[in-house]
């Protein structure tokens, strides 16, 4: 796992000052544009006040050390830490790296599995929220180009 | 109204885990066609789950969710005979909603 | 000459450190070959669950049971050798040698003769966009083969046109061609073959043969959608740079007669999930 880019944390400034986590509701969010629009890191700070996220053993991002397909990347999302009430994937070099975001009402389990798209060889990091405050932890996962490229 | 998903329950004591299978394009808007045109972005955006009226889980999208996406969770809570009701919509304003019976 | 008697053991030092360097090296490569072929049975693993191709065959399944085509009939009289509506383990006994038609036929011709027989379809609109996304035949054939989930691969090729055509397909199998001078032999008859670091099926071996055979039709992620075995072997042809078949054609099905006997005995579970 290689130490967080100073862009990432920029990134999740952008996305915590968007207010991706409602307070409160959690029904009918309006798509956060300009989160998922977000492209150069660089751009995307703007927030004051947001935490950086501190990296945790208690997040843990489960996915393949290689994935055949860069199309189909298997991802579990997990948070041990108490009251997690949000779970989002950045993936690092995707045009677009924010790739989803999961608001979790007391009584549903920090533990998720969806697939997401890889463009290459990168980083992906998930993002939790709890108790106000934000961790991540971070995997590498290769992308590789298989078969006779048809 | 979008294709009909395929939802899954599997109940342990009072979590139950849900697994769906939705058919959606997942478009990214950075492909071509063969004659190198851009084919627009077209993807689920905002995923809702509820559970007896009360949401269990809301999701926000982008398209680098993978094509036909498949995403799985738990909640506590639940009972046999009670219903997992997913709603999804897209980026185009398409909505689905389906609904499964905890077995 | 003196210098080259000089630099003789010199050079023959630098080889043996350089032959030291490599075989080390290849340990490493081959070290590494194995750990990535693990990495990448883990990530089919993760996959195995959440088959797009279930929705195909939900859907494949209304389309059978739906009256269609100018005769206004569903497709559930249709004999896939197993008598007529017998869709149970009907898949994992194809191809077979159809009496009523006098011809070895793989499921998606069959298929097609269903199709023009109860529904009065012509073969021109039974195999229209047979290559497209969510096209007939793709529904169908995902929603019968599904149906033989867990019967075992039993094509016997025994009855005498069948043996013919599994003649005719082995040779094929063989037989170099194209301005590659490929086979289907050149990379799918070794142990271990990979092309990339996509692991290619040794079909001359029999848990080889069953682990590829008994998961089409297969849902491909790289395509977005589930083929069909006829449309990989046509694409798989056409990556050899070799001509591509025509669609249900003989040759495709003499090749289908030597797999499915090459994996007799798998356990069926398709649709299946793959690259």
């Amino acid at each position: 796992m290689r130490r967080p880019r100073r862009e990432f944390l920029k990134l999740v400034s952008l996305i915590l000052a968007a207010e991706l986590v409602p307070a409160g509701s959690a029904l009918a969010e309006e798509w956060n544009k300009p989160a998922f629009a977000a492209k150069k890191l660089d751009d995307l700070y703007k927030a004051l006040g947001a935490n950086a996220p501190q990296q945790s053993d208690q997040v843990v991002l489960i996915g393949p050390e290689i994935a055949e397909n860069g199309a189909v990347v298997p991802l579990e999302l997990e948070s041990k830490l108490p009251n997690t009430e949000m779970l989002a994937i950045l993936i690092e070099k995707n045009p677009n790296p924010l790739a989803a975001v999961f608001t979790l009402p007391a009584g549903t389990l920090a533990d998720i599995q969806t697939r997401v798209k890889m463009a290459e060889t990168c980083n992906v990091y998930l993002l939790a929220k709890a108790g106000g405050k934000f961790y991540y932890a971070a995997k590498e996962i290769k992308v590789t180009l298989g078969g006779c490229g048809g | 109204m979008g294709n009909p998903m395929k939802i899954r329950t599997k109940l342990d004591g009072d979590v139950v885990l849900v697994r769906v299978l939705m058919s959606h394009v997942m478009e990214t808007g950075l492909r071509k066609t063969p004659e190198g045109e851009l084919i627009p972005a077209y993807f689920i955006q905002t995923v809702n789950v509820t559970y007896k009226d009360r949401t269990v889980l809301s999701a926000q999208w982008g398209p680098a969710i993978s094509r036909n996406p498949y995403m799985s969770f738990k909640f506590r809570g639940a009972a046999r005979g009670e219903k997992v009701k997913i709603s999804w919509v897209d980026s185009k304003g398409d909505s689905r909603t389906d609904e499964a019976t905890i077995e | 000459m003196t210098t080259s008697n000089l630099r003789a053991p010199a050079r023959w030092l630098a080889a043996l450190a350089a032959g030291a360097l490599v075989c080390g090296a290849a340990a490493a490569v081959l070290a590494q070959d194995d750990r990535a072929a693990q990495e990448i049975q883990k990530y089919r693993q993760m996959l195995e669950e959440g088959n797009p191709a279930d929705l195909t065959e939900a859907r494949g399944e209304e389309l059978w049971k739906t009256p269609r085509g100018p005769k206004h009939a569903t497709l559930e009289h249709c004999d896939l050798g197993l008598g007529p509506g017998r869709l149970e383990g009907a898949y994992a006994k194809l191809p077979r040698y159809f009496a009523d038609t006098d011809k070895v036929q793989d499921v998606e011709s069959r298929l097609v003769t269903c199709m023009m027989a109860l529904q009065g379809y012509s073969y021109a609109d039974a195999i229209k966009n047979w290559y497209q996304s969510e096209s007939d035949i793709q529904l169908l054939v995902t929603y019968i083969a599904a149906q033989s989930k867990g019967a075992k691969i039993d094509v016997p090729a025994t009855q005498p046109r069948e043996a013919e055509l599994a003649a005719a397909g082995e040779s094929l199998f063989f037989r170099r061609s194209g301005p590659l001078d490929f086979s289907c032999a050149t990379c799918h008859s070794h142990a271990g073959r990979r092309v990339r670091l996509q692991e290619v099926a040794d079909f001359l071996l029999p848990e080889d043969a069953r682990a590829a055979m008994t998961k089409w039709p297969a849902y491909r992620v790289s395509q977005g959608e589930v083929w069909t075995m006829e449309r990989r072997l046509i694409d798989c042809i056409r990556q050899m740079r070799w001509p591509e078949p025509q669609y249900q054609s003989e040759a495709l099905i003499a090749l289908q007669v030597f797999l499915q006997k090459q994996a007799n005995g798998g356990v069926m579970d398709a649709p299946g999930m793959k690259r």
